[in-house]
């Protein structure tokens, strides 16, 4: 790891937005803030490039751009080979004496549905490849691009609109699959968690994943007031919540080694402010039908794998579980 | 139609106007009214606004509103830690 | 031809040609996944990559769509891209063909021609390249190894023309060609290299209100691959017809210009017309048939048959004056396709040539024949009997089978 970068919230408020505004994402949302952060976080020449979805859509409606740096769009589920041809290109030409700047960052950004599903091959097969760049998930946990559809990032219990919370069943009936821990287990130098309320951590560990030399993975969380059915003011307040109730815990896995980031080691070494589940899901139309007598159980089952996994993670940050 | 024949944009779809143009302002409901009595300047809204809707005047050591792209969410009245903004039916 | 440049003779299958002639192309990019009967071209490029000899980067991705994917970005950041593939892979990349056209990214691909499953096969025919034919694509169909050599360095030239700046696909017949061993002539490193020249960009007008070269260049930022709605999206696909159109002519252009320096042609570069000037019965067709096709029109003009051959060489953008011109005077036509469309009215080929047709006020008669599927072989005396065929029909005057099926057990 390099140097660490040093900044106020001056020095992040005064960085002109390379995420500009005019973008039509819908009022609250996360993912834009996730962005305007990312991009205040880079550290010269950059190229990005995104996966259909949200942040694609609305960044980009011809003629008009919301990108203030190199930008390119190609499909869905292809966004890391987008940035393994943009990175071995740059490479190649440097090489060549075509590419005068010393270097050239990439970064990839794609949302639950181009990370954990329909993108996971060309990710996984950039990832092995060891190409230099950062690919940035944003994850609003479901399809929201085309109408808020269930992915693999989609908790359990969310009604979705196509797992709808229905007479008998109560919305998705499968956890959200682990993508950060299965990023990890490709063994690339930096892979880590983040959460824009926490956004000095968010904005280091972006970095972070730009200084590494070879892949990182950051998986951000995003809340979505359309799809999650929230209020538009609460987005933060719940990217707070959910790393409050360990429900998206925040953590780093440099070089296989796993480290809790202070928000969560503060709730590790004091369980007592580890929040119940309970005050995330309440805030939240999605989660509606789990406050009734037919569906209330589950809440409990939400609370229990909740705390499986944050055992799981402490074992694997080397805290003892006994101390929770 | 003030829109532009094939003929005349550039080959590839690059994009030739950005976004800065599209005033999203107009979307607004609730907007955000501050008291600078009580903002204490620590930029918290500045950072969290989806829209890049609230500027640091460091000339001026002050933040101001760029109600052309404020989509009115409420974020910065939410997250503001001395509760110094205020969203307002205008 | 004089000043022809001198060259090595080289024995090289269809395949290996194609990964010489990257090599010497100075390509920036090759991103690729092996798929037979393509395989060869991106083991022999390893090699060359293995021992130094080219200065590119090799992206050995994990399909074929991450591989279009690759060469499609790298070629918008300015390198000079290269990919292979066939069948499977090829119908893989589909979705990614579209898009490399409509950013118009100058990608140039070697397509072993394979059939499609199912059944599986990995035997040649043309229904891969076929289903791709709308794809926005440049497409030629190449005969022999030589010929694949000499395309795949004209079909830089010809896809980074900035008039053009569109894909381009050399499709040989698998195994036929792909692995065949022939005495390639090679030209130097260096002409080739002379040849092709840098990669030229045209100026786009960026965001920022400044003409900048078309590429992802930090030092000027630009947006690619938008989003483009019902006000633009048709706009921007006119263009594309546009570059196609110009293509017609910078495809001629590069094939001229090569044959002075190699002393190689293909007919114009578009359409090669053999015997056919006083020709009653003609057969069309793509690819490696041609080469038994010359055979049985050179017998059958011993024999005194007025017999000739057209071989379609570019078929996206389709020479549609070039095939009325060579077709107009011929009597009876037979239209040979290596492909099936399922349920429509004969083969791709057939469709097209029929279609273009039909404009002229005399017109010949025209027949389909639908042949090779699978890689089943096609002899010297199959082709006989379609030009017996096209006899009797000038005979009786009639066509008793418009749509037909060569070499099938009935």
């Amino acid at each position: 790891m390099q140097s660490e970068w040093k900044f106020t919230s001056k020095d992040i408020a005064e960085k002109p937005d390379l995420f500009m505004s005019g973008h039509r994402a819908c009022a609250g949302c996360g993912a834009t803030t996730v962005l305007r952060l990312l991009m205040k976080a880079t550290r010269g020449p950059t190229i990005v490039t995104t996966a259909t979805g949200c942040m694609q859509i609305v960044s980009s409606m011809y003629p008009y751009t919301s990108w203030a740096v190199p930008w390119v769009h190609t499909a869905f589920e292809n966004v890391a080979a987008n940035a393994a041809g943009i990175e071995a290109a740059i490479k190649i030409m440097k090489k060549k004496g075509r590419v005068k700047h010393s270097h050239v960052d990439v970064i990839a950004i794609a949302g639950d549905g181009g990370t954990y599903d329909i993108g996971l091959q060309a990710l996984s097969g950039a990832m092995e490849r060891g190409h230099d760049f950062l690919f940035v998930l944003y994850d609003n946990e479901a399809y929201m691009n085309t109408g808020i559809q269930r992915s693999g990032g989609t908790p359990l219990g969310a009604a979705t609109t196509t797992s709808p919370a229905g007479t008998v069943v109560p919305g998705k009936l499968e956890t959200k699959k682990p993508i950060t821990e299965i990023m990890a287990a490709h063994e690339i130098p930096y892979v880590a968690t983040a959460s824009p309320y926490y956004w000095r951590d968010l904005i280091i560990k972006t970095r972070r994943g730009l200084e590494v030399e070879g892949p990182a993975f950051l998986h951000v969380f995003a809340p979505c007031p359309r799809g999650w059915r929230t209020d538009t003011a609460k987005s933060m307040e719940l990217a707070k919540l959910a790393v409050e109730t360990c429900v998206f815990p925040l953590w780093e896995c440099i070089n296989g080694e796993y480290q809790l980031s202070a928000p969560s080691k503060a709730i590790a070494l004091s369980p007592e402010k580890k929040k119940p589940v309970r005050e995330y899901l309440q805030l939240q139309g999605r989660f509606r039908h789990l406050f009734t007598p037919k569906f209330e159980k589950l809440i409990d089952e939400i609370q229990k794998i909740t705390d499986q996994r944050w055992q799981r993670l402490l074992k694997k940050c080397g805290v003892s579980a006994s101390k929770t | 139609m003030s829109e532009k024949s094939w003929k005349e944009i550039s080959i590839g779809a690059v994009c030739w106007k950005p976004s800065t143009a599209l005033l999203t302002g107009d979307w607004r409901t609730y907007t955000p009214v501050r008291d600078p009595a009580k903002c204490t300047r620590c930029l918290l809204c500045a950072i969290y606004c989806p829209d890049g809707a609230i500027h640091w005047k460091p000339e001026r050591n002050d933040i101001e509103f760029d109600y052309n792209y404020c989509k009115g969410c409420g974020i910065c009245a939410n997250e503001c830690p001395t509760k110094a903004i205020e969203m307002k039916l205008l | 031809m004089k000043n022809v440049i001198k060259q090595k003779v080289v024995a090289l299958n269809g395949n290996e040609a194609v990964a010489y002639a990257v090599k010497q192309s100075d390509v920036d990019v090759v991103a690729a996944y092996p798929i037979t009967p393509q395989t060869i071209i991106v083991e022999r490029f390893s090699e060359y990559v293995a021992n130094g000899e080219v200065e590119t980067a090799f992206v050995c991705t994990e399909s074929e769509h991450s591989a279009m994917t690759a060469c499609l970005t790298a070629a918008l950041t300015g390198a000079r891209t290269f990919t292979a593939t066939a069948s499977a892979g090829l119908a893989l990349m589909h979705e990614m063909l579209f898009v490399t056209a409509g950013c118009r990214a100058p990608v140039v691909m070697a397509v072993a021609n394979r059939a499609l499953s199912a059944p599986l096969n990995i035997h040649g025919d043309q229904s891969d390249a076929m289903a791709q034919r709308d794809s926005g694509w440049i497409q030629l169909y190449v005969e022999n190894a030589q010929e694949v050599y000499d395309t795949v360095i004209q079909a830089f030239k010809i896809a980074e023309n900035p008039n053009v700046l569109l894909p381009a696909m050399v499709c040989f017949d698998g195994f036929i060609v792909s692995h065949s061993l022939e005495n390639v002539n090679v030209l130097p490193d260096d002409a080739v290299k002379a040849f092709l020249g840098m990669r030229q960009f045209p100026t786009v007008l960026t965001h920022d209100g400044v003409k900048a070269p078309f590429r992802l260049d930090p030092e000027h930022p630009m947006t690619l691959g938008p989003a483009a709605f019902p006000n633009y999206y048709f706009e921007i696909k006119r263009q594309q017809v546009e570059a196609l159109k110009n293509a017609l002519s910078v495809i001629r252009q590069v094939h001229d210009e090569y044959a002075e320096l190699s002393g190689r042609s293909y007919g114009n570069g578009l359409i090669e017309a053999y015997r056919l000037e006083d020709a009653e019965v003609a057969t069309v067709c793509l690819g490696s048939t041609a080469g038994t096709t010359k055979i049985v029109v050179d017998e059958l003009r011993e024999e005194g048959v007025k017999a000739g051959l057209l071989r379609i060489r570019t078929f996206r953008p389709l020479p549609v004056d070039d095939i009325r011109r060579a077709l107009q005077d011929v009597k009876a036509v037979a239209v040979l396709d290596k492909c099936i469309s399922f349920g429509g009215f004969g083969g791709p080929v057939f469709h097209e040539v029929r279609h273009v047709l039909y404009d002229l006020d005399k017109r010949p008669v025209l027949v389909n024949y639908i042949y090779g599927l699978g890689g089943r072989d096609v002899p010297p005396w199959q082709i006989r009997q379609v030009y017996e065929d096209l006899k009797g029909i000038l005979k009786e005057e009639k066509v008793k089978e418009p749509v037909n099926y060569l070499g099938l057990r009935e």
